[in-house]
């Protein structure tokens, strides 16, 4: 089985996130950098269906110089072979362009199944996963908690609101992760020293087929960035028994904050 | 010129956000100058589909096919695009559900179409659509840009509100040819009666302070609002409460009237899924607990003391 895993580095959750001079990107230069929790269950997942199928896991992704050591780490959890694409006309760009370059760098490639995080936790875009098997003109299954695999079928499910769905799929196939999905393993020091002899493969969007125009398709242009409204921290209800405290907050709750 | 609502049904019961779609829908057409339509996708739903009327359609497409009955991203996608290639709106708007972020992906993708996804406010400058958008799990609200034809949005459930305008509701029928999925639905399981969380108006959510998996307290006072049971990114690696049931960052971000974290410090991937909520409540031991300095009210104060007095004490002023 070939499996590719679509992966991005991205902030750290525990991040706090500065907005830049230029009030539309953030401050990168403090932030410890990781791989899309949700891209995380993509490689532990990938890595399962190897082991117990055989075949090859190949993480392909679109990023700077540093997004190496996310790969780096991918491979160090045990996954065979990386490729960045990384060319300096991809800066800025939206999503959907996203999913042009990783489509185009996928069709190099051979493969069985591509596994995507549902979003990435930095542009909350939920888009790129899905427009990849778009483009390759592949089933898509997205939000997944749980896989089958048999018979060249995939049986996905995927969470809904309020239940999951049962959904299958003819192999090729992507489908894209849900949190519960697995707990994605630690990178064994043995397996970072053998991570640091595996191939992991740069090219620019030439070496893919693309050029700089596929930059420049970007539709999705962010023209401004604010901090969250401030929330002050409120008041904190006195009281000398619990009972005194939960009936004072039941009437604010009530008659000032009117949400009851 | 047209603003089109794709609007999203579950066993031919429509879905809160897709009034709300409807409703900001309407709103960016008076905006444009233009009309709002409104477009269904099912099996039997003619009979409901009238309905968006009530919320400023002018027409209501009705695709309407068997093969519809279930949501499948294949054949969605491709009536979909056919309806949306075919009544070139300016605007299509949906919502973010979970079929709704799964299809506009695509369709985004098949008509080479800008998607601002988990949109919070949206507004027309010049034509071109302009979303606000919280990224970084809500760490960063982003205004972006869209450029081209049809130009999407996504709206986040729960966060726009829903008007009542009469429109003309004219329903039209149109050919659909759903064409031979590749995919195979093989059942729904659904949880009666549970309340969704990013579609709920009140959360009460648990955290590390809850200590264990009993969550009576939380879910009596959880029942008693009509609202959703959430937790803590710890209290679900705990194993807890089910993954479902994460608010976060790297969970589900909610933004209820009202949420009540109960045993929750506040961590920074947790404050940026649920700070947007309208009200937020802290109950927690510790006085120095961050969630605090996000909170409108807060009890410093045992969760097992205080959760089922509060309990009590909402069920006397709700009468």
């Amino acid at each position: 089985m070939e499996i590719l895993v679509l992966l991005k580095q991205v902030p750290d959750t525990e991040s706090i996130i500065m907005i830049g001079d230029d009030g539309r990107s953030i401050k990168t230069a403090d932030l410890k950098w990781v791989i899309n929790p949700y891209d995380e269950f993509a490689v532990e997942e990938a890595l399962r269906i190897r082991e117990a199928q055989g075949g090859k896991v190949t993480i392909v992704s679109v990023g700077t110089d540093k997004a190496v050591e996310a790969i780096r780490t991918a491979l160090a959890m045990g996954a065979d072979e990386g490729v960045l694409i990384n060319d300096p006309a991809i800066a800025g760009i939206d999503g959907l362009a996203t999913a042009r370059i990783l489509a185009a760098a996928v069709k190099q490639i051979p493969y069985d199944l591509i596994i995507a995080g549902m979003r990435a936790v930095d542009d909350d875009n939920f888009q790129v996963g899905s427009a990849v098997a778009e483009l390759l003109e592949i089933p898509s299954v997205s939000m997944v908690i749980k896989e089958e695999l048999d018979d060249g079928k995939i049986r996905c499910h995927r969470t809904i609101e309020g239940g999951i769905e049962v959904v299958e799929a003819s192999l090729p196939a992507l489908f894209t992760t849900q949190r519960g999905l697995n707990e994605p393993r630690y990178a064994s020091l043995p397996g970072i020293m053998k991570a640091k002899k595996k191939p992991l493969e740069t090219k620019t969007l030439v070496d893919i087929g693309l050029d700089a125009s596929v930059a420049e398709q970007t539709t999705v242009n962010i023209v401004a960035m604010q901090p969250p409204p401030e929330r002050k921290g409120g008041r904190i209800i006195e009281g000398e028994t619990a009972q005194e405290k939960a009936a004072e907050l039941a009437r604010l709750l009530h008659e000032e904050a009117k949400v009851l | 010129m047209s603003v089109l609502a794709v609007a999203e049904q579950r066993d031919g019961v429509f879905r809160k956000v897709t009034y709300e779609a409807l409703s900001e829908g309407k709103r960016l057409a008076d905006g444009m100058g233009s009309d709002l339509v409104a477009l269904v996708l099912g099996s039997n739903i003619e009979n409901a589909a009238g309905e968006l009327g009530k919320y400023g359609a002018e027409r209501i497409l009705v695709a309407e096919h068997e093969a519809l009955a279930e949501y499948l991203t294949d054949q969605y996608t491709k009536v979909a695009a056919e309806a949306i290639a075919a009544e070139n709106p300016e605007v299509v708007i949906l919502g973010a559900s979970t079929q709704g972020k799964d299809l506009s992906a695509r369709l985004s993708a098949r008509l080479g179409a800008p998607l601002a996804m988990e949109c919070v406010a949206v507004r027309v400058e010049n034509g071109n659509v302009v979303a606000t958008r919280p990224m970084y799990g809500g760490k960063v609200i982003a205004e972006v840009a869209l450029n081209g034809k049809p130009q999407m949005v996504a709206i986040r459930p729960n966060a726009m509100s829903i008007v009542e305008t009469q429109g003309a509701g004219n329903v039209e029928k149109l050919a659909v040819d759903p064409g031979e999925s590749v995919l195979q639905f093989v059942e729904k399981k659904l949880e009666t009666g549970k309340v969704e969380l990013t579609e709920a108006d009140i959360v009460v959510s648990g955290g590390r302070g809850m200590g264990g998996s009993d969550y009576a307290v939380v879910e009596k006072l959880a029942e008693l609002l009509g609202g959703a049971v959430g937790a803590s990114r710890s209290a679900v690696d705990e194993g807890w409460r089910p993954h479902s049931d994460q608010v976060g960052q790297t969970g589900k971000v909610v933004s209820p009237n009202l949420y009540i974290a109960c045993g929750i410090s506040g961590a920074i991937q947790h404050l940026a899924g649920m700070s947007s909520s309208k009200v937020i409540v802290a109950i927690n031991k510790d006085a120095e607990a961050p969630i605090f300095s996000k909170a409108d009210y807060g009890i410093v104060g045992d969760l097992f003391e205080i959760v089922p007095v509060l309990t009590e004490e909402i069920a006397k002023v709700k009468g």
